[in-house]
């Protein structure tokens, strides 16, 4: 099977539903003449024309209402926030408008909008330009939250959030826009809400999404030569959440470690951890542990940076210790 | 005289609107201190002519977006009494399946966006809405109603400005009544008009006697017609006043007796009455009518209101999300 990178997946996704649907528009930030600052939507200017690939102004509370104005009418606005840690700038579209318009007008209107944000570590941005914020938005009902891992799960979730008749925040990581992996010629779609499992195994259940999928991946290897057998999840969306893969898996293992690169207090995995030890106590060899990122501001100097978040060392620590091993 | 000009239907219409408002908003306000309803209500007596003029000069196929002072907005763009009051009682029969309340009314089908509960925010979704005819080539108007408040919000300034850079089908209506909650615009704002900041997009900023109906639906003609012919939108400004306290039960400390009594004077619903009968476009008796008529519509509203059931609690899990609903608030 051929191989494209997760970023050129990506474009691919908005590409098809593009030409499929003529409801369907990108608006953001450097989207339209320079194609977006990661070359997401290189071309797709000359190919839609300039009203269905808008270059805004720096202005992402304005365009983000904008959006949701656009999706209550009937469009399907894909919105690029440039980094994830601008959408704080524009909250209020997501948080009060969006989320909750449905609700609020007694299931009248849809917001059928995708917000694409890239976060994550790992490229010097410092402070403003590398945080992962998934937890803002996971705690907000009427949002949908996305976190892809691989460019075959980036297509076809991709598509299934623009199909989607709800705002879904599509969170993408940028240490993952130049990986390559297989992605079929053909058409596919991935549902919201299904999780996979990478590797089965059964002396731990080890979740995580989106960037940690790698390192969780390259610990259950090392555990493998220690002889723990590790199960990897990837949840892929974290709403809706996969709680029948989760909960399969748990009562398989009994024991379960959480790898999450955002900061550990407030983040998803306290969530998962929750829900986890309510439902399934009786289940547990172990108390649930979780490998996260520090409690810190994303610092600029190399010599810090790649210390603020966990990596399959971190991973491999977690498990040792839930399974009692030095 | 103006009425004579736009004639006796246009004109009856206009007062039928306007007392229909006035006694929507009396009546809840009513009801409210008599604790019949719940929650918020902001009212917006003194200020029918602005939400009359305006909606009287749109299609139907026109779009607006509210705000927390928008019933008067909202009935305005065609929606019924008694499914607002309905909604206002929170019953299930109302716009909202009592969902959202006196600042969330929305009905897609009469083009009303929604209310809004946040200043400001709005003023985006509009011009989005304006942003997606141009997208589908219609040649609807989209037209934010909002206060004097709002224009200090970000939301306002960077919606005009793509508004404008875009030439989009698009009314920026702002309903100056001088107050935000209790901050007078004057100590907060350094622009005489707020008209003026027009000027720096490079759009047409026009200030209105907001206590005048023609005056409003003549300005707002003047924007619809710009708007659809693809040059873009407009800032119209109408000056006007709320009687009432921003919620009720303020006790309004912030403004003297002798303020609200001078727009008093300058009532929107009065001074149409009198312009109608001075100039001899109707007679007394024909306005009287119309008020029974009105009375005995908003009395049979909150009959309606006060019979209808409450939504079923089951309906507090429904309409969060359209697809997926159920595993989406399960965890």
């Amino acid at each position: 099977m051929r191989k494209i990178t997760y970023g050129q997946a990506l474009s691919e996704a908005m590409h098809e539903e593009m030409v499929r649907d003529e409801s369907v528009f990108v608006i953001g930030e450097d989207m339209g003449v320079m194609g977006s600052v990661f070359g997401l939507t290189r071309g797709f200017m000359e190919e839609f024309g300039a009203n269905r690939v808008i270059d805004t102004p720096i202005s992402e509370s304005g365009f983000t209402g904008m959006s949701v104005g656009a999706a209550i009418r009937g469009l399907r606005p894909v919105v690029e926030i440039m980094y994830i840690d601008f959408t704080p700038v524009c909250m209020d579209p997501i948080v009060n408008q969006a989320a909750k318009m449905r609700y609020m007008t007694g299931g009248q209107v849809k917001v059928p909008m995708v917000i694409r944000a890239p976060q994550g570590a790992g490229r010097r941005n410092a402070g403003q330009h590398s945080q992962s914020l998934e937890a803002l938005f996971t705690h907000i009902p009427g949002l949908k939250v996305v976190t892809p891992a691989t460019p075959y799960d980036a297509k076809g979730l991709l598509k299934a959030a623009i199909r989607d008749d709800d705002p879904v925040i599509f969170i993408e990581h940028k240490l993952l826009y130049a990986v390559k992996g297989e992605v079929p010629e053909e058409e596919y779609i991935i549902p919201l809400g299904k999780a996979e499992v990478k590797r089965t195994g059964k002396d731990v259940t080890i979740l995580a999404y989106s960037r940690q999928v790698t390192f969780a991946l390259q610990a259950a290897k090392e555990l493998a030569e220690l002889g723990i057998d590790a199960e990897v999840i990837d949840l892929r969306t974290l709403v809706p959440l996969d709680w029948e893969t989760i909960a399969a898996s748990v009562k398989k293992t009994h024991r379960v470690v959480i790898a999450q690169e955002a900061v550990e207090r407030g983040g998803f995995a306290g969530e998962l951890i929750a829900q986890i030890q309510g439902e399934l106590f009786d289940e547990l060899d172990a108390p649930v542990k979780r490998v996260a990122g520090l409690n810190v501001v994303p610092p600029f100097s190399p010599a810090l940076e790649d210390f603020i978040y966990p990596n399959a060392k971190d991973i491999v620590a977690g498990v040792k210790e839930i399974l009692g091993k030095k | 005289m103006v009425a004579k000009k736009h004639g006796k239907e246009l004109s009856l219409k206009f007062y039928r609107e306007m007392f229909k408002v006035r006694s929507f908003d009396l009546k809840a306000a009513e009801l409210f201190t008599q604790a019949l309803m719940a929650g918020n209500i902001h009212t917006c007596v003194g200020q029918e002519a602005t939400a009359v003029g305006a909606c009287q000069a749109l299609k139907s196929t026109d779009f607006i977006t509210a705000t927390h002072r928008g019933h008067g907005q909202c009935i305005a763009k065609g929606g019924e009494t008694k499914l607002m009051m309905a909604e206002l009682f929170g019953k299930t029969t109302g716009y909202c399946k009592g969902k959202g309340g006196s600042m969330h009314i929305a009905n897609v089908g009469l083009g009303i966006l929604g209310a809004n509960g946040i200043v400001g925010a709005g003023i985006p979704i509009a011009a989005g809405s304006g942003l997606a005819s141009k997208i589908m080539g219609k040649d609807e108007v989209t037209l934010a109603f909002f206060g004097d408040a709002a224009s200090n919000q970000g939301t306002f300034h960077e919606a005009i400005n793509m508004a404008s850079a875009w030439k989009l089908p698009v009314i920026f209506m702002c309903e100056n009544n001088k107050y935000g909650v209790s901050v007078c615009i004057d100590r907060v704002c350094n622009t005489q008009d707020i008209a003026d900041r027009a000027q720096g997009y490079h759009i047409p900023g026009v200030v209105v006697d907001g206590n005048d109906v023609f005056a409003v639906y003549e300005a707002v003609k003047v924007a619809a017609e710009r708007a659809r012919k693809g040059e873009g939108p407009t800032l119209i400004e109408c000056k006007t006043y709320r009687h009432r306290g921003h919620y009720e039960g303020d006790p309004m400390a912030y403004r003297t007796k002798e303020e609200m009594q001078e727009w008093k004077e300058r009532d929107g619903v009065i001074r149409l009455r009198n312009e109608i009968t001075a100039s001899g476009v109707a007679t007394a008796e024909e306005l009287d009518a119309i008020e029974a008529e009105i009375t005995a519509e908003i009395e049979a509203a909150v009959e309606f209101a006060k019979e209808s059931p409450y939504p079923d609690v089951s309906e507090v899990t429904t309409d969060v999300y359209a697809m997926d609903n159920e595993r989406g608030i399960a965890r």
